[in-house]
């Protein structure tokens, strides 16, 4: 397990309480796990995630990350609509691991009420709660 | 970390190498190292890992009559035990529940050694002590006294070899379940590594692959780690936390204490062989503690080896239920973890180590572990284990990670 200050948080995305992340681009949000949650699951073999098109409320579960050992339920920031879902982790679940800001995104989400994006924690937020 | 907790003395090492630490029965241990579970997993399959068992503990129990003490403790019969063999059972208390299970090595007729999980070492000298019915056995609790390595994997001999200072002394006549050794200094029997180092040499381990168990003195314990380490480069020697150690022993069906067996009446399971039934089941060999219960018991559950129709899982426990095929709730998961290393090829399970794969086989996993029920089924049943909202088709086998090395000869292995 990394301590905090080995593990990346970029400023350009939003968190949340139970470790996803959130990035605006247009009108379309991207979903995907923090450095932190993909530390602490470990090695990822498998991804449930949702069709596209399903639509879910905010804090919804939405999908599950599988590692060797545990299962975990994944939670969604921000209400809305499934546009897209990372169809590459069916073959490369890894990418969670090894890529969790971008080629390890989960799912794509057309948001009913953007503003729900700003409500979620920003990196200095989310690392006091890491904090504790 | 919780500074409750204990440490064994490679735990600096586990850290510095970035290990992922969790409180294993009330032990700092690691989970994982920075190469994650899976390559843990088929490191051992493939080659050789290396593992910190220093948590476990042991017990030296001596006397005239300590064989006596143990055979009625024990679930195994050990009066016809050989002087440097070791054997697999559990301690029971008076309802046939189990304490925990355990290895007992045989050093000659009135000396033994008995080791057991984490923290269970004072529990099982006061279980032993409570049962001694004015037999006079010294039993001592040697928790924290011996710390022990496991290497295991096909390669793991070729690896030990390089660091024993009379390897045919070692590996001459080693079969499954032998050791050589002593944990006695003063005693004659030595294994010596080739600095002259103690240590004793157990041909077991609980990955159902190849290899052994080396039981050293603590201070002895980091050298005995780093010089593994350094032998075992080229062969891609990995070091293992408990991640690893879980799945390969689900997938070799094996139980873990406090979870698959535990304060239940411990028989109907795929654990028969820790029992001595007679020929037909119906009665038992011996007499021991707790065995009258188990002959008579009310209310009887049964568990089952399971593997899933792929590697997705449940977490095991209390929110699990394992239904039938009429949707009736009998039962619950005892483990549920993915052995990294099979897949299903047709109706068979095969593993990395099977020969003649296809060529275009890709292995994925399968989760597999124990069940269990409240009626007897068949083998090849079908259930579904439920998590909430989370549902996996499974089956019942009689057996889960097939072609494992642990029961092949040495030969095979230098």
């Amino acid at each position: 397990m990394k301590a905090l200050d080995e593990l990346n948080f970029p400023e350009d995305v939003k968190y949340t309480k139970d470790h996803e992340w959130a990035k605006l681009e247009g009108d379309i949000i991207t979903i995907g796990l923090s450095d932190y949650a993909q530390d602490q699951l470990g090695e990822i073999v498998f991804v449930e995630l949702p069709e596209e098109g399903d639509t879910f409320d905010q804090e919804d579960e939405f999908g599950s990350v599988e590692s060797v050992k545990a299962v975990s339920e994944i939670y969604l920031p921000v209400g809305g609509e499934i546009v897209a879902v990372n169809e590459d982790l069916e073959d490369a679940p890894e990418l969670v691991n090894n890529e969790c800001y971008t080629g390890g995104w989960l799912v794509k989400v057309k948001p009913e009420d953007p503003s729900q994006l700003d409500g979620l924690m920003d990196q200095g937020a989310y690392l006091d709660m890491l904090k504790g | 970390m919780n500074d409750s907790l204990k440490t064994t003395p490679l735990n600096k090492w586990h850290r510095n190498a970035g290990a992922n630490m969790a409180d294993f029965g009330g032990f700092d241990m690691p989970l994982w190292y920075d190469t994650g579970v899976k390559n843990e997993h088929l490191a051992v399959l493939k080659s050789a890992g290396l593992f910190d068992t220093s948590h476990m503990a042991c017990i030296s129990v001596q006397g005239e009559t300590a064989l006596e003490l143990i055979n009625f403790c024990f679930t195994r019969d050990i009066a016809n035990l050989a002087a440097g063999r070791c054997v697999y059972g559990a301690f029971l208390d008076t309802k046939g529940h189990c304490i925990d299970d355990a290895i007992v090595y045989r050093f000659s007729n009135h000396r033994f050694m008995v080791c057991v999980n984490a923290g269970m070492g004072a529990a099982i000298a006061d279980h032993l002590n409570a049962n001694l019915d004015g037999r006079d056995v010294a039993i001592k609790d040697l928790s924290g006294q011996l710390a022990k390595v496991d290497i295991q994997g096909k390669n793991s001999a070729r690896i030990l070899s390089k660091l024993l200072k009379d390897t045919s002394q070692v590996f001459d006549a080693m079969p499954y379940f032998s050791f050589k050794g002593d944990i006695d200094p003063e005693q004659a029997d030595q294994v010596l590594l080739a600095d002259d180092t103690k240590v004793l040499v157990s041909r077991s381990g609980y990955t159902g692959e190849f290899g052994f168990e080396i039981f050293i003195s603590p201070d002895n314990a980091e050298k005995l780690w780093l010089d593994l380490l350094d032998a075992g480069k080229e062969y891609d020697l990995t070091p293992c936390g408990l991640g690893a150690r879980d799945s390969l022993r689900a997938g070799a069906c094996l139980p873990l204490s406090h979870q698959d067996i535990g304060h239940f009446a411990f028989a109907n399971h795929p654990w028969d062989f820790a029992l001595p039934y007679s020929d037909d089941k119906q009665s038992f060999t011996k007499n021991f503690l707790g065995g009258d219960s188990l002959t008579n018991i009310s209310d009887p559950k049964y568990t089952y080896a399971f593997a899933g129709d792929s590697l997705r899982k449940v977490n095991a426990g209390e929110n699990t239920k394992v239904l039938d095929q009429d949707g009736n709730a009998i039962g619950q998961v005892l483990t549920c973890a993915t052995d990294m290393g099979i897949s299903w090829l047709d109706d068979k399970i095969v593993s990395i180590n099977t020969p003649d794969l296809p060529s275009d086989i890709k292995i994925k996993g399968i989760a597999c572990g124990f069940v269990m029920v409240d009626k007897p089924l068949d083998m090849g049943t079908r259930l579904t284990l439920e998590e909430g909202k989370r549902k996996i088709s499974v089956q019942l086998v009689s057996d889960i990670r097939p072609n494992r090395t642990a029961r092949l000869a040495l030969k095979h292995f230098i």
